[in-house]
């Protein structure tokens, strides 16, 4: 009996610790702790520009996966360059990793930090060895000195730019169903913002504002118990490209109509490429996405083809109607396969 | 009546008491708070076909993966006196290889869904093994022992496709996860119907149920009398892995797309409180398949509710707490023999005063 007590106490407490993980870490896939090792690009060039690049691991989400490969796309050895890479979750894989890419000896130091605190150390020491620091994604606790440039998201611009989109289709009424994601993370934080505005001004319903963590069928769930309660909507406002599939299976299974010439106009956000094909197919009305493209404009920065005006440059973000879009732009600007 | 009553509380229903107890509060606060809750219409879908619509429809449909995993849960819980927490994981990973082996061929045709259901059983019972041999031979605590699987399996699953969510369409899939053209039931509750007929028949043809029980009872008088306990206990996993593998193809079907972090999201809790629920004792033991089966409707009843109510679905899982420690309570083995007690008691003293009303 004492055993099992014991069994059981080391188990909780195992879970507790997995729990918290999950907790303090922003990204959904804190199962995933395998950090990836650093490797170099094959045949590096003599004279190539040296980079080293700390992410978040592509497992993390569609558009990390985007990400990591835009960075390894522009930073190849074609282009002049010798890519580093090191991918982690936690901050202090990361801290060490960059330590590592110092003593190395790159020119330059790409950050996406896993957290914004704790990185005064590195980039000073950055700073002394005369390895130039470039931000990404992400924006870090520390003074504006020890960094060349940070290239950023504006996440309340994406939900003002879909927004601003859903207030020119000029709908006699606007009666919306809004299935955020998981509270609190920024996208969500950024997507709700321009909405809830909205809301507030009474130029739109809110029929129903739910969260559903992300989820594709909690999504479903929230729209069938809105359909069977019988209420009007005619926009589905969803947070993630996920969440709109969901939405729509539940239209689908209701008969309601959807898209370009359907009763509800639905919205998704991350413009994976099987979301923007259902625009370019007309059965969803927009897709709005935070851009995963950094590198270029860092490469730019560091090739010297355009200076920074500001620290903070953010990143343009882009938006697509289904009626304009086009099998270009799925190509271009689609996340995953 | 009373008769009756007292009948229902000294093991009328026998363990199924609490879960019907559940369903019918629950149906009897919906039908004070709203009663076109439970209305059922027939309503075209965007294929054409008339369909069953409406929350009873939704909640029966939505908890089928739910029921599913319940079921082998109950075998597992059983067999073991543990429960597995890493159906969830196993299931992104049963999805994922489900996914993966329809996108490797070209179109996908009726024979290519049936061969990745095979191997999705395949890889999901291997996991299952995997868990099984760590309980059963190793004689880990099974909580800890999947908590392994727990821990990496949506990382399996993300290793699987590469991609963060790989969608396949087809007509075959939307039919298994929504509706097959001509029948207005959802699949999924077909499905949930057969994987329950299938439980019931190797229970009546196979020795399993009494053996699970007794291995769950005493394993070693068990071990004694000649069963495998070993065995059994592997086999309550491999079973509970075909559930697994079920329960991801459905998810998938449902939507058509992966998404090894949120398919089957926190079900292991839901799977566990299934089975509580309906009254199966989680240290092992008796149990009846079809108290989780009413268990996992009670959670999605209570979900669905919820939702109807318009409460914010951060707010949810805090309601969901509430009613769930209330029914846990209520069916725990202290307050069972006090509510005893008392019926006896005021039937004592009730008989003296009937006694003397007839005089």
């Amino acid at each position: 009996m004492k055993k099992l007590g014991a069994l059981l106490l080391a188990g909780t407490l195992m879970m507790s610790f997995v729990l918290g993980g999950c907790g303090s870490s922003s990204a959904p896939a804190s199962s995933d702790s395998g950090a990836k090792e650093s490797k170099a690009t094959e045949a590096p060039a003599s004279g190539a520009i040296k980079v080293g690049v700390v992410n978040n691991p592509p497992s993390e989400s569609g558009y990390r996966e985007a990400n990591v490969k835009d960075m390894e796309s522009v930073f190849s050895a074609d282009n002049g360059y010798e890519l580093k890479t090191f991918y982690s979750l936690k901050n202090d894989e990361q801290l060490q990793a960059a330590q590592g890419f110092i003593t190395e000896g790159v020119d330059y130091l790409l950050i996406s930090a896993a957290e914004t605190t704790g990185w005064d150390d590195v980039l000073k020491s950055a700073e002394e060895a005369g390895v130039k620091v470039y931000l990404f994604d992400r924006m870090i606790d520390v003074d504006e000195s020890l960094y060349e440039a940070a290239v950023v998201s504006d996440m309340s611009a994406e939900g003002k730019l879909a927004v601003d989109w859903l207030l020119a289709q000029n709908l006699p009424e606007y009666n919306v169903i809004h299935i955020q994601g998981a509270m609190g993370s920024d996208a969500q934080i950024g997507r709700t913002g321009a909405l809830d505005e909205q809301f507030a001004s009474g130029k739109m319903t809110k029929v129903v504002q739910q969260t559903a963590t992300w989820d594709e069928a909690e999504a479903k769930k929230i729209v069938e118990s809105v359909i069977n309660s019988g209420e009007k909507f005619n926009v589905i406002y969803a947070e993630n490209d996920g969440m709109a599939k969901g939405a729509v299976a539940a239209l689908d299974e209701a008969g309601i109509t959807h898209g370009v010439d359907g009763d509800v106009v639905v919205m998704g956000f991350d413009c994976n490429k099987w979301a923007l094909r259902e625009l370019l197919a007309g059965k969803w009305n927009y897709d709005g996405q935070c851009s995963p493209f950094q590198a270029q404009v860092i490469s730019d920065l560091i090739k010297g083809n355009k200076t920074a005006s500001e620290k903070k440059i953010i990143n343009e973000e882009k938006g697509f109607d289904a009626k304009t879009i086009t099998q270009e732009d799925i190509d271009t600007y689609g996340l995953g396969e | 009546m009373k008769k009756k009553s007292k009948s229902i509380f000294q093991g009328g229903l026998g363990q199924l008491t609490i879960p019907v107890i559940a369903i019918a509060l629950l149906v009897l606060f919906n039908l004070i708070r709203d009663p076109s809750f439970f209305s059922i219409g027939i309503t075209h879908n965007n294929d054409g076909n008339a369909v069953l619509a409406g929350n009873l429809i939704s909640i029966v449909n939505s908890a089928s993966e739910l029921a599913v995993l319940a079921m082998g849960m109950t075998l597992v819980t059983a067999a073991c006196g543990g429960q597995d927490i890493s159906v969830g994981a196993a299931a992104a990973i049963a999805g994922s290889t489900f996914v993966k082996v329809l996108k490797s061929g070209g179109s996908i045709s009726g024979l290519t869904v049936l061969a990745a259901f095979l191997m999705a059983c395949v890889v999901a019972m291997l996991f299952g093994t995997f868990n099984g041999t760590l309980v059963a031979v190793f004689k880990i605590q099974p909580m800890i022992a999947t908590l392994i699987l727990y821990t990496c399996g949506r990382s399996i699953a993300y290793w699987i496709n590469g991609g963060a969510t790989p969608t396949v369409s087809s007509p075959i899939l939307t039919g298994i996860g929504s509706f097959i053209p001509g029948i207005p039931i959802p699949t999924p509750v077909i499905i949930v119907v057969v994987v329950a007929v299938i439980f019931r028949l190797v229970f009546h043809f196979t020795s399993l149920e009494l053996f699970t029980q007794s291995v769950g009872i005493n394993g070693s008088a068990a071990r004694l009398n000649g069963i495998n306990v070993t065995g059994i206990k592997l086999l309550s996993f491999i079973i509970l892995g075909l559930c697994v593998a079920v329960a991801g193809c459905i998810g998938v079907c449902r939507l058509g797309l992966i998404n090894h972090e949120t398919l089957l999201l926190d079900v292991e809790m839901d799977t566990i409180l299934a089975v509580a629920i309906g009254g199966n004792s989680l240290g092992g033991g008796k149990f009846r398949i079809s108290g989780s089966i009413i268990g996992a409707y009670v959670i999605q009843m209570l979900t669905i509710t919820l939702y109807a109510m318009k409460v914010s679905s951060t707010d949810v899982k805090a309601y969901k707490a509430i009613v769930i420690i209330i029914l846990v309570v209520i069916g725990s083995p202290v307050v069972k023999s006090r509510f005893e007690k008392m019926m006896r008691q005021r039937q004592e003293r009730k008989v003296p005063v009937t006694a003397k009303g007839a005089k």
